[in-house]
């Protein structure tokens, strides 16, 4: 199995000036693969990151690249296998975007660094995969984050290497940008093969693009799996000591803390409908109850987060009528009602009960009278 | 709003110029500054206290029984040569410990490192002399290597300490000062005929150096010139930061050593034989910036030396000839023109938002 690995730390002691942070880590990537680096602030991902690299000294185990000792490789052999995208911001004077890509080819050119045709080549296909050759010629100061990112990781691809390291990449990008920089990973995984190792902050995103997720907290590692078996609630909620709030693993996010009290308002809700008004609800400090809600429902998630109480069912049945009654009638004591459901069918049968009886009673109020209210 | 129409072309014809010129900046750069080294070379042949026309010179220069012999290459020729080589040698020190520290006004001056080299040369030679030896060039820049090399270990442990660029230099300038007091001291308590011209050489000259001193000054400063050109590629790496240099395959901590032993062998030799020059080593650098509109060592190597010449020839000029036949020292000279130059750079980096 550890054959396969193209770049692994075996039994790896990594800290700072021989004081150890993290002992015994035993992680590695294949070809072809994605592993991702996740954990609170301050775990030490960076610092396994730099430790695999050679940029700090092991205290303990070894780092083996393509079968080979990284302590007794030369420099230069490394740099035609792995490559960099970190952190620290490179001093990009004077330099146009072209000019810091074509610092890749160092381990490929003469002694005087003088590019051929085939580099220029080489160069000009990684601004292209980055989708960054409109602007490779403007200076590499006067570029957005984004873009800065981008050639970056162009930079890493024209070294040709079979293992890109990247420490948290996505920092200080938008929505858009994060996502073209994982998608461009991911094309590089697949099209050339290589191996990927990234620390991420994005929980989301890490789950999407992830081969295998590496969960790093305490001074150790903590998980080693893949992304199905990490992305999970409560082991997330206790990875990162989320007590406040929650982790939805289903969308990937988390979520604040539920407001508690005596509920205020009923929310009829389904398929996804009241996301948007339970989001509302928490911001406006208002305690709700929520329901009748299937655990198979686009719901659920969020106003089991959410709600200060909750009536659920089993996923993809139907309330009783017993229960449909209990809920009613907890329903018309709280006295006010929001409904988001469109429309009712057979399986929210329960809910058309709530609503007419609901609207019977005078008491169904739209969401936005509400929180106008609830504002006063 | 028909001026802002009128500006607005004015500004797109400039670009159009700009673009043009960028094509042919290379050649046209090292064109001008190759003409600007011959052109004032040959000035600084011309001009002096005794009056020599062109025609004169090129007769002292090439005719062994010219009357203007002695003049024009025993006077004038051994302190054009100097001036060109030591400035060279300056202003690429400057370069290379702007590249070492990434910070834009660094140079041997204003790190302390000439004023280092300064104290421990004077205390060697006030040494040698009161026991009635003169020392040799090897000597002196034995001494003076060793002197600026005990600065920039000062300058280093600071950098290791405080990151802050202008910390850096504020330091650096301390150290300057500290060493100059204590030269200052030790000259004056040396009572010595000899310490006259010592004094002269502490406040910076080319006017002291002999012919022989020329040779040592050559077999230092071009084997170094050449040793740094084929360092260009690691430089370049090194630019980017110190991770990605090590990532490319630059042994970054053999190249450290390098930088450091260059930049301290090159200043060295210029203080050993011109005392401390202020601010060309900052300035010069920047000048190539501009001119060149690159930071790529491959060019910035050569364009510093260059540029470094013509800028202590001209230097050298305004100070011999200015207040003649008083004689100006020449850092009174290359402060009046590099120290305005630092203080832009200064400025624009704050305006860009820089650290």
């Amino acid at each position: 199995m550890n054959g396969t690995y193209y770049i692994s730390a075996e039994k790896m002691t990594v800290g700072y000036d021989g004081r150890p942070l993290i002992e015994n880590v035993s992680i590695g990537v294949r070809r072809g693969e994605i592993l991702t680096l996740i954990g609170p602030n301050g775990s030490g991902k960076s610092t396994i990151l730099k430790s695999m690299i050679r940029q700090l000294k092991l205290i303990a185990g070894t780092v083996v690249l393509d079968g080979r000792d990284m302590a007794a490789l030369k420099e230069r052999e490394i740099a035609k296998k792995l490559a960099i995208v970190m952190t620290e911001r490179i001093r990009g004077e004077l330099m146009t975007c072209r000019d810091v890509v074509e610092t890749g080819r160092y381990p490929y050119t003469g002694r005087l660094g003088i590019l051929t045709k085939e580099d220029k080549a080489v160069v000009a296909e990684a601004l292209e995969t980055v989708h960054a050759s409109d602007f490779a010629d403007r200076p590499y100061n006067a570029i957005s984050d984004g873009q800065r990112q981008r050639i970056l990781l162009a930079r890493a691809i024209a070294q040709e290497p079979e293992v890109i390291v990247l420490d948290e990449p996505t920092s200080f990008l938008d929505v858009k940008h994060k996502l073209e920089l994982l998608d461009i990973l991911k094309t590089m995984v697949r099209e050339r093969n290589v191996a990927v190792i990234v620390s991420l902050h994005e929980l989301d995103l890490a789950e999407k693009i992830s081969d295998r997720v590496v969960c790093v907290a305490d001074g150790r590692i903590d998980r080693c799996d893949v992304p199905e078996n990490v992305f999970r609630d409560d082991y997330i909620a206790s990875l990162y000591g989320i007590r406040t709030g929650r982790f939805n693993a289903l969308f990937g996010s988390p979520e604040l803390p539920a407001v508690e009290g005596e509920p205020q308002v009923f929310l009829i809700c389904g398929g996804g409908s009241g996301v948007p008004v339970c989001r509302a609800l928490q911001r406006a400090g208002v305690p709700f109850a929520a329901g009748i809600l299937p655990e198979s429902d686009l719901d659920y998630p969020v106003a089991q987060a959410l709600s200060a109480e909750l009536y659920a069912i089993p996923a993809f049945s139907t309330a009783s009528e017993a229960g449909t009654e209990t809920v009613r009638a907890r329903m018309l004591e709280i006295g006010r009602v929001i409904s988001t459901v469109p429309t009712f069918g057979e399986t929210n049968a329960s809910n058309r009960v709530l609503f007419e009886a609901a609207k019977a009673a005078g008491i169904l109020i739209s969401a936005e009278e509400f929180l106008r209210g609830s504002d006063a | 709003m028909r001026s802002n129409g009128r500006s607005g072309k004015i500004g797109a014809a400039f670009a159009g110029i700009g673009r043009v010129f960028d094509a042919v900046r290379l050649p046209l750069g090292f064109a001008v500054l190759l003409a600007a080294l011959f052109g004032f070379a040959f000035w600084n042949l011309v001009a002096g206290t005794q009056a020599t026309s062109v025609s004169d010179a090129i007769d002292g220069l090439f005719n062994p029984q010219s009357p203007y012999r002695v003049i024009v290459t025993d006077v004038r020729l051994v302190r054009v040569i100097p001036a060109i080589l030591l400035g060279g040698a300056l202003a690429l020190s400057g370069f290379l410990l702007q590249t070492f520290f990434a910070n834009p006004i660094a140079g041997p001056f204003i790190l302390g490192i000439s004023s280092g080299a300064k104290l421990v040369l004077s205390v060697t030679m006030i040494g040698f002399l009161s026991r009635g030896i003169v020392a040799n060039s090897v000597m002196l820049i034995a001494a003076s290597f060793l002197g600026a090399m005990l600065s920039m270990g000062f300058v280093l442990a600071i950098s290791y300490k405080v990151k802050r660029m202008s910390m850096l230099i504020i330091c650096g300038v301390m150290i300057g000062y500290i060493c100059s007091a204590i030269t200052e001291f030790v000259i004056r308590f040396a009572d010595d005929s000899n310490i006259v011209k010592l004094h002269d050489w502490a406040m910076g000259s080319f006017a002291n150096v002999k012919w022989d001193n020329v040779i040592v000054i050559a077999a230092v400063v071009i084997p170094a010139l050449i040793v740094t050109f084929f360092l260009s590629k690691p430089i370049g790496a090194y630019q980017l930061g110190e991770g990605y240099a090590q990532n490319m395959g630059v042994n970054v901590k053999a190249f450290r050593v390098a930088l450091i032993l260059l930049s301290g062998i090159l200043s060295a030799c210029v203080t050993a034989f011109a005392g401390p020059i202020s601010f060309v080593g900052v300035a010069v650098p920047h000048l190539m910036r501009r001119l060149f509109k690159t930071e790529k060592p491959l060019i910035m190597i050569p364009a510093c030396f260059l540029g470094g010449a013509v800028f202590c020839l001209i230097c050298d000029l305004i100070a011999r000839t200015a207040f003649a036949p008083n004689e100006l020292s020449i850092s009174s000279v290359t402060a009046v023109f590099g120290a305005p130059i630092v203080i832009l750079v200064m400025l624009k980096r704050q305006k860009e938002g820089g650290r």
